[in-house]
C-alpha cells in the first residue's frame, strides 16, 4: 500500500474517531454520514475515471439499483436488510456487467453520453413503473438495519457505520491500485493501444473496475434506504451522477484521496451556502467550471504543483549559493 | 385509432422533431470545427426560449423586433463561453471538455433560475392558434411557422457552408484543422465562431418551439439530451443527417406516446441513442470509415 497511503489512512482513521468526541451535534454527524455515503461511491468513480481513464455519468443508476433493490425486497419480499444489501450488491453487478460490455467499447464523449442515456433510462423506469417502486411519489416504511442487537437508528450509530464501510472500501482500493491490476488500468489511461500491446486485457480490466464502481454504489444506495427509510426518483436524477462525478474531478483525478477531498469540500459546501438556498447549483457550476479551467488535475494536483514549483525554487536558491 | 389519429401523430412528431433536428445541428457545428461535444447546447434552447418570453411579456416588445434580440443575446452568451472557458485551455483532455461544457449547462441553468424563478413560462403564438384540418388530422399554425422557420435556417447554413470564405473555411477547419491553419484560416476564430453560430440556431429552436411547449429553466437539458440523439442517429459532423433524424425520433417518439405509453416517450430517444452507439457508433448516414478516423 506504501508509506504516503499508510500514514494518509491512520490520520483519517484517527480523525473520524476523534471527531464524534469534539462534534455533540447530531445533525453535523448526520452531515458526516451523509459525505460517507458519497464517499463509498466517489471512490469507486475516481477508480474508474482517474485509474482507467473511463467516465461515467451514469451513477446515479447504480446508487438507485442498491436502493430500490435493498427498499423493494425489505419492504415487500420479508428480506431482512443484510441479506438485501447483498442481494442488492448481487443484482447492480449484474447489470453493470450487462450495461458495460458494450458501453465501454465506446470512447470519449460517446462513453460519457451512453453512461448518461442509461442513467436517464433508469431515472425514467422509476418514475414510470409505478407497481414496484412508487411511481415519482416513491415509497416509505423501509426498515432500518439491524446488526445482532444493535438497530442502527442514531446518527452516531450510522456514522460508526458507514465510516466503517469507507475504510474497508478504501483499504481495498489501494491495495488494487497497487497490485497487478491498479497497473494495468494506469496503463489503460496511458494509452489504451499500447496497453493492449503489451498484453494487458483493457476490455476485461475496464469493466472489472466499472463493475466495482457500480458495486460501491449500490451499497451507499442500500445504506442510503435503510437510514432515510423513504426513497424516490428525484434522489437518482442526472444532478446525483453530475454531484459526483464532480467530487471527484474537484478533488483531483489522480489519486483516491482527491477523491475524498473533493467530496468532504463539495460535501460540506451546502452547508456554508445556506444562506443562497436555491442557488447553491449556481456555486457548484461556477466552482467546477473555475477548476476545470485554472486547474484541470483538481485540488491534489494543484498542491502537487505548487510543491513541485516550490522545491524547483529551493534547488535554483541552492544553485546561485553553489 | 384510425388513419388520421395515427397522421395526427405523425405531424407533432414532425413538429417536435424539427426542434431536434435543430439542436442537433448546433451539436454538428461545434464538433466539426472543435472535435468537442457541447453538453451545454440544451441550454442555449432554453436561454432562446426564456430571453425571448420576457422580452415579449415583461418588455412588452413586438415579435419581429424581439426575435433578433433574443437570437444575438444567446449568440453572444456563446462566444462568451467559448473565450473564457475553452479558449484559455492548454491541452485539454476529452474529460476536461466534457466536464466544462456540463459545468457551464449547470451554470446557465443556476443562472436561468435566478433571473426566471422556477415557473414555467409560454409564449403567444406567431400568428392564430386556429388549427388548419389536413386529411381530416389537424396542425397548428405554429406548425407551419416552426418547419418555415427549419427550412430558412437550413438554407441559410448550406449557403453558409458552400458560398461564403468563412463557411468554406469552417469546412476547412472540420475536414483537417492543421491544414487549415496553414493556408491561412484563423482556427481560434473559426472556433469561437462555432460556438455562436451553434447557440445561435439553439436560441432559434428555443424560440420557434417556445408557443407550443411550455418553457422553464430545466427544459434545456432533456431538449439536449433528444438532439444529441438525433446528431448520433444522423452521423455525428452531419448536419443533413442530423435533421432527418431528428424528425425520425420525433415521430417514433410521438408514435410510442400516442400507442404505447405516454411515460415512457422520454425513453424512447434515449433507448435509440443506446441502440445507435452500440451498434452502428456512424450513425445511418455517417460513413463507417469516416467514423474510424474521427478522435472519439
Amino acid at each position: 500500500m506504501g508509506a504516503k497511503n499508510r500514514i494518509s489512512l491512520g490520520v483519517l482513521v484517527g480523525g473520524l474517531v476523534l471527531l464524534p468526541l469534539f462534534m455533540r451535534n447530531p445533525y453535523y454527524i448526520g452531515v458526516m454520514v451523509f459525505i460517507g455515503l458519497y464517499s463509498l461511491i466517489t471512490i469507486g468513480l475516481s477508480l474508474l475515471m482517474g485509474y482507467a481513464g473511463q467516465i461515467s455519468l451514469g451513477h446515479a443508476a447504480f446508487f438507485a439499483t442498491g436502493a430500490y433493490t435493498s427498499g423493494i425486497l425489505t419492504t415487500k419480499a420479508g428480506f431482512a436488510p443484510v441479506p438485501a444489501f447483498f442481494t442488492a450488491i448481487l443484482l447492480t453487478a449484474c447489470v453493470a456487467f450487462l450495461i458495460g460490455i458494450p458501453t465501454l467499447r465506446l470512447k470519449g464523449h460517446y462513453l460519457a453520453m451512453a453512461t448518461l442515456g442509461f442513467g436517464q433510462i433508469v431515472y425514467i423506469i422509476l418514475n414510470a413503473s409505478v407497481e414496484f417502486t412508487g411511481g415519482p411519489s416513491g415509497f416509505g416504511e423501509i426498515p432500518r438495519i439491524q446488526l445482532g442487537s444493535i438497530l442502527i437508528e442514531s446518527q452516531i450509530s450510522r456514522y460508526c457505520l458507514v465510516w466503517s464501510l469507507v475504510i474497508l472500501v478504501l483499504i481495498f482500493s489501494l491495495n488494487l491500485i497497487n497490485s497487478r491490476v491498479g497497473r494495468a488500468l494506469r496503463s489503460i489511461h496511458g494509452s489504451e493501444l499500447a496497453a493492449n500491446a503489451m498484453g494487458v486485457n483493457t476490455s476485461k480490466h475496464k469493466i472489472q473496475v466499472f463493475v466495482l464502481s457500480a458495486i460501491y454504489a449500490s451499497m451507499a444506495g442500500s445504506l442510503y434506504a435503510h437510514f432515510v427509510t423513504f426513497i424516490s426518483p428525484s434522489s437518482f436524477d442526472l444532478k446525483f451522477s453530475i454531484l459526483v462525478v464532480t467530487m471527484v474531478v474537484v478533488g483531483g483525478m489522480s489519486s483516491v484521496w482527491g477523491a475524498l477531498v473533493g467530496t468532504f469540500l463539495l460535501g460540506l459546501l451546502p452547508e456554508l451556502l445556506r444562506n443562497f438556498r436555491d442557488y447553491d447549483i449556481l456555486v457548484y457550476g461556477f466552482v467546477l467550471l473555475l477548476i476545470m479551467v485554472f486547474t484541470p488535475e483538481g485540488l491534489i494536483g494543484l498542491i502537487d504543483r505548487l510543491k513541485g514549483a516550490q522545491e524547483k525554487r529551493s534547488l535554483k536558491a541552492q544553485a546561485k549559493l553553489s | 385509432m384510425g388513419g388520421s389519429g395515427i397522421l395526427q401523430l405523425i405531424f407533432s412528431g414532425i413538429t417536435i422533431g424539427s426542434i431536434y433536428g435543430l439542436v442537433a445541428v448546433g451539436f454538428d457545428i461545434i464538433y466539426n470545427c472543435t472535435g468537442i461535444i457541447n453538453f451545454a447546447q440544451g441550454e442555449f434552447v432554453m436561454l432562446g426560449g426564456m430571453i425571448m418570453i420576457s422580452l415579449v411579456g415583461a418588455a412588452d416588445l413586438p415579435m419581429w423586433i424581439s426575435f433578433p434580440i433574443a437570437v444575438f443575446a444567446v449568440t453572444l452568451i456563446g462566444a462568451l463561453f467559448e473565450r473564457l472557458c475553452i479558449h484559455p485551455l492548454k491541452k485539454p483532455s476529452i474529460l476536461t471538455l466534457i466536464i466544462i461544457t456540463i459545468a457551464a449547462s449547470i451554470l446557465f441553468k443556476g443562472g436561468a433560475m435566478f433571473a426566471w424563478g422556477k415557473q414555467t413560462f409560454s409564449l403567444p403564438h406567431f400568428s392564430s392558434e386556429r388549427p388548419i384540418s389536413i386529411f381530416g388530422a389537424t396542425i397548428l399554425p405554429q406548425t407551419v411557422w416552426i418547419l418555415g422557420f427549419i427550412a430558412v435556417v437550413v438554407l441559410l447554413l448550406a449557403f453558409f457552408f458552400k458560398a461564403t470564405m468563412v463557411g468554406k473555411a469552417m469546412r476547412a477547419c472540420a475536414a483537417n484543422r492543421s491544414a487549415a491553419s496553414l493556408v491561412g484560416v484563423n482556427v481560434k476564430e473559426i472556433v469561437l465562431l462555432s460556438f455562436a453560430l451553434s447557440a445561435a440556431i439553439g436560441a432559434v429552436a428555443g424560440i420557434i418551439i417556445a408557443p407550443i411547449a411550455l418553457m422553464d429553466y430545466e427544459r434545456g437539458m432533456i431538449l439536449g439530451l433528444k438532439g444529441f440523439s438525433a446528431a448520433v442517429l444522423g452521423g455525428l459532423g452531419n448536419p443533413v443527417g442530423a435533421v432527418v433524424a431528428g424528425f425520425l425520433i420525433g415521430i417514433v417518439e410521438a408514435l410510442c406516446a400516442g400507442l404505447l405509453s405516454s411515460h415512457y416517450k422520454d425513453a424512447v430517444a434515449l433507448i435509440v441513442l443506446l441502440a445507435v452507439l452500440f451498434i452502428r457508433p456512424s450513425g445511418l448516414f455517417g460513413s463507417l470509415e469516416a467514423s474510424r478516423l474521427k478522435k472519439f
